[in-house]
């Protein structure tokens, strides 16, 4: 579903993917840990071409993103992603924003975007803020619909990148439960996330990066139970108090 | 003895031949509307070039603001007005006033335009950018309705400018309010009543937009 090969990122001087190499299968729940700074973020942001690798290959569904300019917008229709800081569009209602992809990229009738949109504003537990703006609802509230709005597009793979970490305290688990429940279905999952009762959880493999690699991976009973790099023990052992 | 540059009979004068002012004052209007639309389709347009990402887009932007936003008004109108017609092109005063003044005030609407895109946070794209919207499709969907309520005053502060400085037509018989009443005070030294007349034309224009900036400012400012 997804394959990086050889993947180089620098920011000027900054070289924070090293030779990544990663392949997400159809359905696998993938997290992504690591201290802050690892590339984390820059690998997820990869996938969807947010970022455009210095070097190597990312593939989606197929398609070689990193050769297809003209397709990367086409295949973004298939790929959700969660930010920190949600992105809602403030000038748009709830519903409006679950709206405005599906009617203009897929050319959804509008009653049928507003319908499917309605059902997933149910399922994040918002479809009484169908009308409200993004402005008035609290952190928690705002990312459930940033997930309704990626959902709206029926979308094969789901990106996080750091979800909650934004979030009171309180509004984690809220988030944390609508991701869950996402994990049930079909739907590829990389979520990046320091939460990791989620990881344990929820996730088929983990990745755990530092310094612009991968430096361990595993299931999670591995990874909670067993991890064999010193690396990885240390910043487990930092992480999980 | 003198009457004074006030006295009563002066005053009449000016009601008596009002047409003359009524005339200036429609052409003062027409020129600014037009002028204005151009300014806005000119300033929308480099607006964005100047806020894309492009070098070559970025570039042309830069020289069109920099060479009207530090030359004088009154050089840009003296050229389409006298400079042009060497080049074969006579252009009627009416013309000059709604491309120079336009021209010019295009540039700082492009400015505007540029700083209100600027001002939308970066999040906006990416979150676009992620849903499958290209930049051109990002730019009318997401970006420039959350521009529109940073810009609306500026734009309306620049509209005030803009009618005023139609009044550089004067300098070149452009027939619009200011040349009406300086070439009717012109021929019975009437200047006091017809200058203060045409101020208070002015004023009936840019106040109403001025009051409603200074309104919109306190709404937003009250929101943000």
């Amino acid at each position: 579903m997804i394959q990086l090969e050889n993947v180089d990122k620098h920011f000027g001087a900054a070289h924070v993917l090293k030779n990544i190499n990663l392949v997400v299968a159809p359905a696998e729940k993938l997290v992504v840990i690591g201290p802050s700074g690892s590339g984390k973020s820059t690998l997820i942001r990869c996938i969807n071409l947010l970022e455009k690798p210095s070097k190597g290959r990312v593939t989606v569904d197929d398609v070689e993103l990193t050769a297809h300019k003209a397709y990367v917008h086409t295949v973004r229709e298939s790929i959700g992603m969660v930010f920190q800081n949600f992105n809602l569009y403030p000038h748009k209602t709830v519903l409006e924003n679950l709206t405005l992809a599906p009617i203009k990229l897929k050319k959804i009738p509008r009653a049928e975007a507003e319908a499917s949109g309605l059902g997933y504003l149910e399922r994040v537990g918002l479809k009484d803020k169908a009308s409200a703006y993004p402005s008035q609802l609290s952190g928690g509230q705002q990312q459930r619909v940033a997930i309704a709005r990626c959902l709206n597009m029926h979308p094969k793979i789901m990106l996080f990148d750091e979800p909650t970490s934004a979030l009171d305290p309180e509004m984690i688990q809220e988030v944390l439960d609508v991701m869950t429940d996402l994990a049930k279905e079909g739907i590829t999952m990389v979520v990046v996330t320091h939460e990791m009762g989620f990881a344990r959880n929820v996730a088929d493999r983990v990745i755990f990066m530092d310094e612009g690699r991968i430096v361990e991976e595993g299931t999670p009973e591995h990874f909670f139970t067993n991890p064999t790099q010193d690396r990885t023990k240390l910043f487990l052992s930092r992480i999980l108090r | 003895m003198n009457p004074g540059p006030f006295a009563l009979f002066k005053w009449e004068a000016v009601a008596a031949e009002w047409p003359v002012f009524a005339t200036g004052f429609g052409t003062t209007a027409l020129v600014s509307l037009l002028a204005l639309l151009l300014a806005l389709a000119l300033g929308l347009a480099f607006g964005m070039a100047g806020a894309s990402t492009s070098k070559g887009l970025r570039g042309p932007t830069r020289v069109y603001v920099e060479f009207f936003q530090n030359t004088p008004l009154v050089i840009q109108v003296f050229f389409l007005y006298n400079g042009l017609p060497y080049a074969g092109l006579v252009l009627p005063v009416f013309a000059v006033g709604v491309l120079g003044v336009g021209i010019y005030h295009g540039a700082y609407v492009a400015e505007i335009i540029r700083a209100g895109i600027e001002a939308v946070p970066k999040g906006q794209k990416e979150a676009a950018a992620s849903q499958g919207f290209n930049a051109w499709q990002t730019m009318v969907h997401v970006v420039l309705p959350q521009t529109r309520r940073i810009v609306l005053p500026p734009l309306a502060n620049q509209a005030v400018f803009l009618i005023k400085n139609t009044s550089v037509l004067a300098m070149v018989a452009g027939g619009d309010l200011m040349y009406q009443a300086d070439s009717w005070a012109a021929g019975n030294l009437y200047y006091g009543p017809a200058y203060v007349v045409t101020g208070l034309l002015y004023l009936a224009l840019c106040l109403p937009l001025s009051r409603w900036v200074r309104r919109m400012e306190k709404t937003s400012a009250v929101q943000a």
